[in-house]
């Protein structure tokens, strides 16, 4: 009796490596960080969240961050989309031509922000190019012009981070058959007709995985922002930088930090159910 | 071409984050360096030094060739620690009562917080009578108790520094020695509309730079004679109104310069606010193009922040004669000069100048006496005793200067909710209100 008490199940013995390391370095830290956000040296508190929410940088940073994912997600999709579709044709250099486009994503986020920085600043690329066709530089990157300094994170952002959503959606192009395609392309289905009934619905679960990473992505999105603007475009994750480095508040920026989490959760889960197949039997 | 030259000097404005993040590495690495070397450093006999100044490699490097060269006698292990590592380090060995420290350097209010673990120097003080100490420095020094807990080491502040360019458009009757905030602004109003409405004055105002400090000790002591205890009076509201008119001629760029001598050396500012440490390479070889000059009076006189390092002793340090020996050679005029050419902190001493100082500290010395020397000057200093929540404090200020002057927010509705939250920071802190507010504890915005 006491040898079969001793034998664990193998599934738990397999499953249990993980769970260690999730707990170590998940569970724990989520459970330390709520506690940092909400408790003080006189117990529990909400001073630190009210303390968040009462300052002026934080819904800016809100919005911003909002904002860069609406206006980011669906254009780098449309990019990394047709860009896989070029691919797939098969051009000549196909090879090359994907290299060249998955370069970004060896580039680390701050290399990039800083090459985008010397691009944008007031004495940079853009500007002396536009100098040289006789037009008067612009300060791209002024507190006083949130629409170019928004729309430069956009354009660096956009530059960086397609790149990633390029190779899912390739990997997940070599994996949809031919046949249908072909079956599709007998019965005279248009090249459209196809890409909206044929090989999109296919596609499913990588664009899923592919918009789950990039939303999580771009509610993190920090170092290009913060190489390019500072802290005159706000930022979630750039905030609870300020606030645990430069300010040196743990407990605000654990709390900003889990409005970051619960948010990504939030859109994880949203995603899942959107994107969800309809069609299968389960 | 040029662009590409001009394109570094853009890069360089925003700090590199990458170095940015070194430097971020950096406290982690000296905090290291001071703790494993706080005991065994020196040896026997030799005087263990733990400061918060000179951390900078080539700043620690100058400085311990000064001790070498000067401190002949005693045996110096010169350690350069960040502020937290210094709080913790003192707290800890003299709260143990294993002090292995002999001797502590460090800013006032880095100082004040150990008062109760420093010996009373009142002695050594008496017998450096010949230094010629300001008493305003020695008062500073007793840290609001009857007795003299540091000895003063070495001073900074703030100046203008200003292109003699400039100095065409100023109406007619000011003294640029001698400015009033509204003589600094009817100047700088004329001077944008000679210079084709481009404005000529800058403020460090970028994600490094000190302008809460030109809020801090200079625009609101001058304008309302405190710091914190007025924050959202009826003064500080001219005040800040004053501001939105001087950042209306102020370079828009400002809020991206750390520090202001590029933008002098490029000409992109003609008057500059600073600390005169990173104004002091703004005239490069040219000082006679440049002055220096004190900060602007207000109704209330001249505000000034004034920048002050003391050497203490802790309590049951092992080699306090030895340390006494120190500190006496550290404060003669030699090493007082010596330590202003190298690494642009300005005597506590009459130590004379000499007369071959480079061009920019000799001008910027004569602007930081004249300061220090005003009949109407209001002394204020840094947050003291908040330690790491300086970052905090100093943001409400910002924070005040970035809805109102920035964003345009109604003055006295940003004042409010601003001495809000710095009444939640004070409210935790407990500490006594510093200069230029009255020594009431603890210290809150009225």
């Amino acid at each position: 009796m006491t040898g079969k008490r001793a034998r664990v199940p193998a599934a738990v013995l397999l499953i249990a490596p993980s769970l260690v390391v999730m707990t170590a370095l998940f569970a724990w830290p989520l459970v330390v960080g709520v506690g940092q956000a909400f408790s003080g040296p006189d117990g529990p508190t909400l001073g630190y969240v009210r303390r968040m929410l009462d300052d002026p940088y934080f819904w800016p940073a809100v919005r911003n961050t909002g904002l860069l994912i609406v206006v980011l997600i669906p254009i780098q999709f449309a990019f990394a989309l047709t860009m896989a579709l070029l691919l797939r044709e098969r051009p000549r250099l196909a090879g090359l031509h994907f290299y060249v486009w998955v370069i970004p994503l060896a580039i680390s986020d701050l290399a990039a922000g800083l090459v985008w920085l010397s691009v944008f600043a007031d004495r940079g690329y853009l500007n002396s190019v536009l100098d040289h066709l006789g037009v008067d530089g612009y300060a791209w990157l002024s507190y006083q012009n949130t629409t170019t300094m928004f729309l430069a994170v956009v354009v660096a952002e956009l530059w960086r981070s397609t790149s990633l959503v390029l190779v899912i959606v390739v990997a997940g192009l070599q994996g949809i058959p031919k046949d249908y395609d072909e079956a599709a392309a007998v019965f005279g289905a248009t090249y459209w007709q196809r890409l909206r009934h044929v090989v999109l619905p296919q596609l499913r679960p990588s664009l899923q995985v592919a918009l789950i990473l990039r939303t999580i992505l771009a509610l993190e999105t920090f170092a290009v922002a913060q190489a390019l603007t500072g802290r005159s475009l706000p930022l979630l994750v750039g905030e609870t930088y300020q606030w645990y480095n430069v300010l040196q508040n743990p407990n605000v920026a654990t709390a900003i930090a889990l409005v970051v989490l619960a948010v990504s959760m939030l859109a994880a889960a949203g995603y899942l159910r959107l994107l969800r197949d309809r069609t299968a039997a389960r | 071409m040029t662009n590409r030259i001009k394109l570094h000097s853009g890069l360089s404005r925003r700090g590199l984050l990458g170095l940015g993040l070194g430097v971020a590495a950096a406290p982690a690495l000296t905090a290291c360096g001071g703790v494993s070397t706080s005991g065994a450093d020196g040896g026997e006999g030799s005087v263990n030094f733990l400061s918060t100044q000179f951390t900078q490699v080539e700043e620690r490097q100058r400085f311990e060739k000064i001790l070498g060269d000067r401190v002949t006698g005693q045996k110096v292990a010169f350690n350069a620690v960040d502020p937290s590592a210094f709080a913790t380090t003192v707290q800890s060995q003299v709260d143990a009562g294993k002090v292995q420290l002999s001797l502590v350097g460090g800013l006032h209010g880095e100082l004040a917080p150990h008062a109760s673990r420093l010996a009373d120097l009142d002695d050594l003080l008496g017998s450096l009578g010949d230094r010629g100490f300001a008493t305003d420095l020695t008062d500073l020094a007793k840290l609001s108790g009857g007795t003299t807990k540091y000895v003063p080491w070495m001073q900074a502040t703030y100046v203008l520094a200003v292109n003699k360019k400039a100095l065409q458009w100023l109406p007619s009757g000011a003294d640029v020695q001698k400015l009033s905030y509204d003589q600094l602004l009817s100047w700088l109003t004329a001077a944008r509309q000679a210079n084709g409405n481009k404005p000529v004055f800058g403020i460090p105002a970028g994600p490094k730079g000190l302008y809460h400090r030109f809020f801090q000790g200079f625009l609101l002591p001058s304008f309302t004679g405190g710091q914190v205890t007025t924050f959202r009076s009826p003064d500080a509201v001219t005040a800040w109104q004053y501001m939105k008119q001087l950042w209306a001629q102020t370079v828009p760029a400002s809020t991206n310069y750390d520090g202001m001598q590029e933008p002098l050396q490029r000409g992109e500012v003609l008057v500059a606010w600073d600390h005169v440490a990173r104004l002091r390479d703004a005239p490069g070889d040219k000082p006679d193009d440049w002055v220096m000059v004190p900060a602007p009076s207000g109704p209330k006189g001249l505000g000034y922040m004034l920048v002050v390092a003391g050497l203490g002793i802790p309590d049951g340090a092992p080699e306090a004669d030895r340390a006494k020996a120190v500190v006496t050679a550290l404060t003669t005029a030699d090493v007082q000069v010596d330590v202003l050419r190298q690494n642009a902190f300005f005597p506590v001493t009459n130590a004379q100048l000499p007369t071959d100082l480079p061009g920019a500290v000799s001008l910027e010395a004569a602007a930081v006496k004249a300061q220090q020397e005003a009949a109407n000057a209001i002394v204020s200093l840094p947050p003291v005793g908040v330690g790491a929540r300086d970052g905090e404090v100093s943001q409400i200020f910002k924070n005040a200067f970035k809805e109102i002057c920035l964003d345009g927010k109604p003055v006295q509705g940003v004042l409010d909710a601003q001495a809000t939250q710095l009444n939640v920071i004070l409210d935790e802190l407990k500490v006594a209100c510093w200069r230029p507010d009255p020594a009431g504890s603890p210290c809150r915005v009225a």
